[in-house]
């Protein structure tokens, strides 16, 4: 008998028929993923996804392993519950941009900080799809929705900058439609010790369609896109003709033509948290937006750490006996005769 | 040391003193030494911390004055007193907040020094209460605490001025030591082992309490000196013990007794907070304890960990369960088993803090969304906190649902002799998870047991289980999202029933008294004490009077509708306007009188004032 698993795609798609919407983008996500997992060697019955509330986070219903669909922004609480009580079990939160940077940015910076090794999975659609069109902490202001008429008024935030300054130790963006880089994309996170955050890129074809053109349209891609490559000089375009420079603490973007390779800024995956949130703040259309790992770096995994206390105060103070844990401190004792005596402090 | 003078003692029953000074003084020190030898020369003890709840208000203000009462006694008590007999205050502003309690002729022990213009002007006196003839009536006792604790420790090198006056309330501690005969080992035996690694500050506490001691001994102040005889307690093994220490103790024991991990994710709340600082400690029983970022995220760490077969528990306060009451009905949805401990305080929003009140009954029963049945248990000592922790998991467990444990601040920080339970006498909690389908159409999550109607607990890591479980309205059996009319009134039904079917392992209703009659005092939490003891007094003066004390507040005892039809009339003391009232209403019908005795004064009753109220019915 082998220990190794053999599992195929099919086995991790449930008996529940798929409800997105024809050409929504999380059908590409779900069946990458689902094509991914078996490359994992994790036992199916290992593995849980946890959702919070949104279009994206129908996706446990979907996926055949443990699952738990929760309530809007707090699966990241779950899954801290249940890695640090189980940490054996790979965990997977997946969240959108409604669910992750609104209503539950409190919890997404906290899991993040404490570097559980989770997966959080950020589908970005820049709208709320499920209440049928507002404006999210990602739209871009003054777009135009249900809920803002004549444009949104406040700033988006960044989902990689709010990541990083989060000190995320695992930091990656890729694009639902390019399911080739997805899937490296999610075998590195999952691959990580630690947290690993990744923003994907997704249509959403009935109230944001075209939001991710720049990055998704076959004959500007290239041009719009920096695939980063650890250790590689930052080049992009379609005739791999552009570059990134520093100058002065701030990325510009050069021609080969007149710079040299060894001159652009070479992708480094364990740097300081500073390159890595330069490249989360790179935008279409100034910029090629960044893809690919931005960040990985090793830091002690929470629930590793916690289980070291425990193993620790094991070995310090014995395993916990209840009687010893009752008679602790001052205690006395009643005799026969009503008469008390004080017992030494234990 | 000789005898100075002829001091006589006087045998009494029982006594209640309570310690006031500033809330930097040290006086729930001072309480807590003075408790832990009293308790442990015999006497049975019950005390009240009261304390404000800014960490360090303005010294010698009203707002900063911190007291702790404690009641000995030869005889088995209830509560930690009504009126105390003898009053410590280590300055005006503590005089003045809490001489409104004194018994008449009770004693006062002051810090003399402390009655300077400054002290008095804060304390809003006009003039000086040692001066005037506001204290006539009571016995005073002044005592320059300041400058005889500075002559005491004069020759101890290596003390700062302020150090030496942070031992003032060791001073007073061993003064009263003194006056109510006791001796200072224990309190010596403690300060060693505090300060271990500073045994200079040791030596100067444990100086100053000799030097308090002395100076009862030494002085005339004193005229009388009180003898307490130790209470005929059971045989057996004691400890003083909180209703918070209790709590975790017992969640850890639950957890033990299922062979299980103990997960307590928590967010710092007052009064609940010492929970969580008690279960730290208790790592190698392997408890994982998770301080998070707020109480949604401890409601839902506490759900992550129950979907994995860990036993698990949060704890909080009023505001905090307003904020876990979203998660709180997933977990009523997903059928999870939990505990969550509810330490009550004043309300409403911020309320009263670190004071105590029954208050959030409606918002365990009804707090939630939609029809979200939860069963309550709410302990009524701070040593069955203990065992309520315990039958809260059983019940969770049962019911696969969370479940309330209903403490508050005067049960979480008031303390008691607790005989230590014999952990192998406490049977072992039955859980099971299940490794193979339960059907031919594979594993279904929500295939009910029709004995307790509580569904399987199939957990991450088990081949051939794998289910998903979600906040959507689901098909009974197998759990997937449903939005047929009939299949969501048949899981709102199931869930509701599979709650009251706990009834059928929740002992009857006991009362004292006679079985059916005029009145019947129905209470439930920390108020047993008060009451039960007001009742007694009643009938001692041969009323005729009966009282239950109500355990179970969701669902109610089986026979708890018919203990109320054999009474007239019903009263409900409770540390609220009337919410068991409201619930007893609503359960038992508007044919019965139900009186309410309500108090919302964040401190608990007396039993003075309930034998008044309640005798005011008779």
């Amino acid at each position: 008998m082998s220990d190794v698993i053999q599992l195929k795609a099919k086995d991790f798609v449930s008996n529940q028929t798929v409800r997105w919407c024809p050409g929504c983008g999380d059908y590409a996500i779900l069946k990458q993923l689902q094509r991914v997992l078996p490359e994992l060697g994790i036992a199916k019955e290992k593995i849980v996804f946890i959702s919070g509330i949104g279009c994206s986070s129908r996706f446990p219903y979907y996926m055949n392993t443990y699952g738990m669909h929760t309530i809007h922004g707090r699966a990241p609480t779950l899954a801290t519950g249940l890695k640090v009580t189980h940490p054996d079990l790979n965990v997977w939160v997946i969240t959108g941009d409604g669910d992750g940077l609104s209503i539950g940015g409190n919890h997404l910076l906290h899991a993040i900080r404490r570097n559980v090794n989770i997966n959080i999975l950020l589908f970005n659609n820049r709208i709320y799809g499920l209440t049928k069109g507002q404006f999210s902490p990602t739209s871009p202001q003054g777009m135009q929705t249900k809920s803002s008429p004549i444009g949104a008024v406040s700033q988006p935030l960044k989902p990689l900058g709010v990541a990083i300054a989060a000190e995320a130790t695992f930091v990656a963006r890729t694009v639902a439609s390019n399911v080739k880089h997805m899937g490296q994309v999610f075998k590195r996170a999952a691959a990580h010790q630690g947290v690993s955050f990744v923003e994907i890129y997704q249509n959403c074809v009935i109230f944001n369609d075209g939001a991710f053109s720049h990055a998704t349209d076959r004959k500007t891609k290239s041009d719009n896109l920096l695939e980063l490559e650890h250790g590689k000089p930052m080049i992009f375009g379609k005739n791999h003709d552009k570059g990134i420079r520093i100058n002065e603490f701030e990325p510009e973007i050069v021609s080969l033509d007149d710079v040299a390779e060894e001159d652009l800024l070479v992708h480094n995956e364990n740097s300081r948290a500073s390159l890595a949130y330069l490249l989360s703040q790179m935008q279409y259309p100034e910029f090629p937006e960044p893809i690919g790992v931005f960040r990985a770096v090793n830091h002690p995994v929470y629930e590793k750490t916690l289980r070291k206390q425990i193993d620790d105060s094991i070995v310090q103070k014995g395993v916990g006996d209840l009687h010893a844990l009752y008679n602790s401190g001052n205690t006395w004792t009643v005799d026969a005769d009503g008469k008390t005596v004080a017992d030494p402090i234990s | 040391m000789t005898e100075p003078k002829l001091v006589e003692y006087e045998d009494i029953e029982s006594v209640i003193i309570r310690f006031a000074g500033d809330s930097g003084d040290g006086m729930q020190l001072t309480g807590t030494q003075f408790t832990n030898t009293s308790a442990i020369f015999g006497n049975d003890i019950s005390t009240l911390p009261d304390y404000p709840s800014e960490i360090r208000a303005p010294a010698g203000t009203l707002a900063g004055v911190s007291g702790f009462q404690v009641n000995l006694s030869s005889a088995d008590i209830l509560t930690p007193g009504d009126e105390p007999r003898v009053l410590v205050a280590m300055n005006p502003a503590a005089l003045k907040a809490n001489l409104p309690d004194l018994q008449r002729g009770g004693v006062i022990i002051v810090n003399e020094d402390a009655f300077k213009k400054n002290n008095l002007r804060k304390a809003e006196y006009d003039t000086n209460p040692l001066e005037d003839d506001s204290l006539v009536g009571y016995r005073l006792c002044e005592v320059p605490l300041t400058s005889l604790n500075r002559v005491a420790l004069e020759s101890i090198e290596g003390l700062t001025s302020k150090e030496i006056d942070r031992c003032q309330n060791f001073f007073a501690l061993g003064l009263t030591f003194w006056l109510f005969d006791r001796p200072l080992e224990i309190s010596m035996e403690w300060l060693d082992k505090k300060f271990t690694k500073k045994p200079h500050l040791a030596k100067a506490n444990i100086t100053a309490m000799q030097a308090g001691y002395s100076y009862g001994h030494n002085t005339e102040t004193f005229q009388m000196r009180y003898r307490i005889k130790a209470a005929k307690l059971n045989p057996g093994h004691y400890r003083k013990i909180t209703g918070n220490e209790a709590l975790a103790m017992g969640l850890v024991t639950a957890a033990q007794k299922a062979n299980k991990p103990l997960f307590y994710g928590a967010y710092p709340i007052t009064p609940a907070t010492d929970i969580l600082h008690h279960l730290v400690n208790y790592k190698n029983f392997n408890v994982r304890t998770l301080q998070v970022e707020d109480e949604i995220a401890a409601m839902g760490s506490t759900i992550g960990a129950a979907f994995g077969g860990t036993f698990a528990a949060t704890g909080t306060s009023g505001p905090g369960l307003a904020l876990k009451s979203e998660a709180i009905n997933l977990a009523v949805m997903l059928e999870l088993p939990m505990v969550i401990v509810n330490v009550q305080r004043g309300g409403p929003s911020t309320g009263l803090p670190t004071k105590t009140e029954q208050s959030d009954l409606m918002q365990a029963m009804f707090g939630r969304n939609g029809e979200s049945p939860v069963p309550i248990i709410a302990p009524a000592t701070p040593s069955d906190c203990f065992e309520t922790a315990i039958e809260a998991f059983r019940f969770a467990v049962r019911s696969m649902s969370p479940v309330f444990v209903l403490t508050d601040g005067y049960l979480g920080n008031s303390s008691e002799p607790w005989l230590i339970r014999n952990p192998d006498d406490i049977p072992p909690i039955e859980v099971s998870h299940p490794t193979e389908a339960n059907s031919d159409n594979g594993y279904l999550p929500y295939l009910r047991d029709p004995e307790t109607m509580a569904r399987p607990w199939a957990i991450p890591g088990t081949a051939g289980l794998e289910h998903r479980l979600g906040g959507l309205s689901k098909q009974p059996e197998t759990g997937n999202v449903s939005y047929d009319p009939l299949d969501n009134e048949r899981m709102n039904r199931d869930r509701v029933a599979k709650v009251a079917k706990l009834v059928d392992i929740i002992p009857d209703q006991e009362i004292i008294g006679p079985d059916e009659g005029d009145l019947l005092v129905l209470s439930w939490g920390s108020t047993y004490g008060a009451v039960r003891s007001a009742v007694q007094r009643l009938q001692g003066q041969g009323q005729t009077i009966s009282h239950g004390h109500i355990r179970y507040l969701n669902p109610f005892p089986a026979n708890l509708g018919d203990l109320v039809d054999r009474f007239k009339r019903v009263a409900v003391p409770e540390m609220n306007l009337g919410q068991l009232v409201f619930l007893l209403r609503g359960r038992y019908g508007f044919n019965h009188e139900f009186i309410p005795i309500s108090k919302i004064h964040g401190r608990p009753f007396t039993i003075g004032e309930l034998v008044e109220k309640i005798g005011a019915l008779l």
